[in-house]
């Protein structure tokens, strides 16, 4: 059985929604479409207070090289554009919309009819994923046409679809192979005319046996995609890990996969795909995993951009009593959120609500050097060393000690006996390290 | 036998009497000409290496001092003008007299001030906190209170109170060097004029946001109505951003900003308590 060779841990699985059904939830009363929902620069607002919008409409413009446009996911009557709270907590730019009915625009193809020919030329694929908006939906939010555009000189010999979702809990990915697996392979060969390969390989771990059947018999078909089954280990669905579990080779330090030769994207990304290119329906929705162990029904819920999460979390039979935390993302490498006014945005791939019992963090100890941190760390870290570094102001030393490759995936906080914070001070040594290496390039 | 030990001593003194010939030679060339002033100076310093004055360490302050022979925008803040008017003679120039400052924390966001709306169980940095959320208040100006500055500060003059969870800076103790001011990664500490008595009015608070939305949060929050600008006969307020600031060279310490602010946002400090005619007076003026 595939799987990358250094580190990794195994957590509980928890996929208490694999057997759930995608269901479509109605529409909000109002819904904030916050503008900073992909990495790189927030997209310009073309909307003022009292417009009128259709869903579909292009609400913001992404005009810098690393930026994904923005669409009017509901059609009402624009009331704000103003600051509002973020899945960060902090106060950004957003577009707030009043629904008045479900108009959208006429160009878009809302027939259920699967569209399978694949006729645009590569430039235009690209320029219809850039117009639609995409980004990448595993939760990272790289927008996808720039990770499509491969730069001059480099050459990519693969496309790896990243169908891992290692995170415990999260199912929305699961569903989308169970259930949309057609669209999804036409979204896949999109992507491959894109980057110009003629292979492609579906990674999916082996808890997800059932995808893994469907998916392999639809790829029958299909000339050159091909189903890996991965063994069941964190995490998988880290970019880097999934490359060596795909097909053996690792990407440098410091460099992208494109060195390698490989483009990864995700199961979500692709459908968003294959809905830009073959329906004209831009990054409007996505699925939610909606989850916890105190949740009445933990859910997958296919939400409009913008939708408040207390929707989301009424529909799964609403918030528990004694809910300690809801983690925006998954339980290893989501965010708590600290405030429930927040709403849904491309890279939200799940709410994990958990206890108040089980999200409490134990009392940290001393380190007692076990190396646990290190055998975990699936870049070759030394989590505790890094850690101890930055805590005494070491910042130089961490940056030798090639603090930028950490991914953040929290094995090493995961595994660490003495409980201490070794994600927080290896997210404080990146932060610090970047603004040296920033202000070195000034 | 005994020629054995006389052979060793004589053997070993013939050793140690040319080493030293050598050693005095390598010495007089390899001389290190210091000027003795330094010296002078670091002994006049206090000695608590803070790097409060820019350089790093005291002897290193010294040796700057000395080299450029000038007094010229060198302050040391823990030692304070009696240490410079003692450096003065020895380089031969008469110090600066420098008002002496003190840090002062611009935030009054207690937890009963600005209730907790989130509770967090993280890493205890501030620095990290903030890359990671506003805090649990909601401020996204405000104070955080995971104490980095009480963690900066050498000379023990900072602490957490536990009924307000905002820092503390012990007047008697604090030099100014300047330390916590670097830690604070939301700039809310400043280094401002001791003032007379230690008499001090300032603004607490650095948020920067509309009234209406730092209030929801804080309801000690600068609202930036700008009642106390109009109020001040001095140009000593400044209104930007909807955040009052206070130039302390321009203040007088009238105190009548802090009547006028119906947030409470600005704060005196060791002043005598007010008559009540004079606070219903100035109300009655506007």
């Amino acid at each position: 059985m595939k799987t990358f060779s250094l580190g990794g841990v195994h957590p509980k699985e928890n996929k208490l929604s694999c057997d759930q059904k995608i269901k479509i939830i109605g529409l909000p009363k109002t819904a904030t479409i916050s503008l900073t929902q992909c990495l790189g620069a927030a997209p310009e607002p073309l909307v003022n207070k009292g417009d009128k919008v259709k869903v579909g409409q292009l609400i913001a413009k992404g005009n810098a090289f690393i930026s994904a446009n923005i669409h009017a996911s509901v059609s009402g009557t624009i009331s704000k554009v103003e600051d509002a709270i973020d899945a960060s907590g902090f106060r950004r730019k957003s577009v707030v919309i009043d629904v008045e009915g479900d108009e959208w625009l006429e160009t878009i193809d809302r027939t259920a009819t699967i569209n399978n020919d694949v006729s645009l030329s590569r430039e235009e694929i690209i320029a219809k994923i850039k117009e639609a908006g995409v980004v990448g939906m595993g939760g990272a939010t790289f927008p996808t046409h720039v990770k499509l555009s491969i730069p001059e000189g480099k050459k990519a010999k693969y496309l790896i679809i990243n169908g891992v979702e290692c995170e415990p809990y999260l199912t929305s990915d699961h569903r989308i192979m169970l259930e949309r697996g057609e669209e999804l392979l036409i979204g896949v060969k999109i992507l491959m005319k894109a980057i110009g390969v003629d292979t492609a390989y579906i990674g999916i771990e082996r808890n997800k046996q059932d995808a893994i059947d469907h998916l392999s018999k639809l790829a029958e078909k299909c000339l050159g995609i091909k189903i890996i089954p991965l063994k069941v280990k964190y995490p998988q669905g880290g970019e880097k890990q999934l490359i060596k579990a795909a097909v053996g080779r690792e990407v440098p330090s410091g460099k992208l996969p494109i060195e390698v030769g490989c483009v990864v994207q995700n199961v979500g990304t692709a459908i968003a795909v294959y809905e830009a290119v073959q329906k004209n329906k831009p990054l409007i929705d996505r699925v939610v995993t909606v989850t916890g162990h105190s949740v009445k029904t933990p859910c997958n819920l296919h939400a409009r951009i913008g939708t408040p999460i207390s929707m989301l979390i009424d529909e799964a039979g609403g918030l528990p009593e004694n809910t300690g935390k809801v983690i925006n993302g998954g339980p290893m490498m989501g965010k708590a959120l600290n405030s429930l006014d927040v709403t849904v945005v491309k890279g939200m791939s799940g709410l994990v609500i958990m206890p108040e019992k089980e999200s409490k963090r134990p009392t940290v100890a001393n380190c007692i050097r076990c190396a646990k941190c290190t055998f975990a760390c699936p870049m070759g870290l030394a989590p505790y060393q890094i850690s101890l570094l930055v805590e005494s102001g070491n910042v130089e030393r961490a940056e030798e000690e090639r603090v930028m490759d950490c991914m953040e995936c929290g094995s090493c906080a995961f595994t660490c006996p003495s409980a201490r914070p070794l994600l927080d001070n290896l997210r404080v040594a990146k932060n610090k390290v970047g603004l040296l290496i920033r202000s070195r390039a000034k | 036998m005994n020629t054995a030990i006389l052979f060793a001593v004589i053997t070993l003194s013939a050793i140690g009497l040319l080493s030293a010939v050598i050693l005095y030679f390598i010495a007089q060339k390899f001389k290190v000409i210091e000027d003795p002033r330094i010296d002078q100076v670091a002994e006049l310093l206090p000695g608590a290496n803070c790097g409060g004055c820019g350089f790093a360490g005291c002897r290193n302050f010294a040796e700057n001092i000395v080299k450029n022979e000038s007094l010229e925008n060198m302050f040391c803040p823990v030692g304070g003008n009696d240490v410079l008017k003692q450096i003065g003679p020895v380089i031969g120039q008469v110090a600066e007299e420098k008002e002496p400052t003190i840090a002062v924390l611009r935030c009054n966001g207690s937890f009963a001030n600005a209730p907790s709306k989130s509770k967090y169980d993280g890493a205890k940095s501030c620095y990290f906190m903030n890359s990671l959320y506003p805090g649990d208040n909601a401020c996204p100006y405000g104070c955080l209170g995971a104490g980095d500055c009480v963690v900066s500060c050498q000379f023990d003059a900072m602490y957490i109170d536990e009924v307000t969870g905002l820092p503390v800076i012990i007047e008697e103790k604090c030099v100014s060097c300047g330390a916590c001011v670097k830690a604070c990664p939301r700039k809310i500490i400043e280094l401002r004029k001791k003032g007379k008595k230690s008499r001090r009015i300032y603004v607490s608070c650095v948020n920067k946001e509309k009234g209406a939305i730092s209030r929801k949060n804080c309801i000690v929050s600068c609202i930036g109505c700008g009642k106390c600008v109009k109020e001040c006969k001095f140009d000593a307020i400044t209104m930007e951003n909807n955040l009052a600031y206070i130039d302390f060279n321009k203040c007088t310490l009238c105190r009548k900003c802090v009547a006028v602010c119906p947030q409470g946002s600005i704060i005196e400090l060791n002043f005598p308590e007010r008559k009540v005619e004079t606070t219903n007076e100035t109300v009655k003026e506007n």
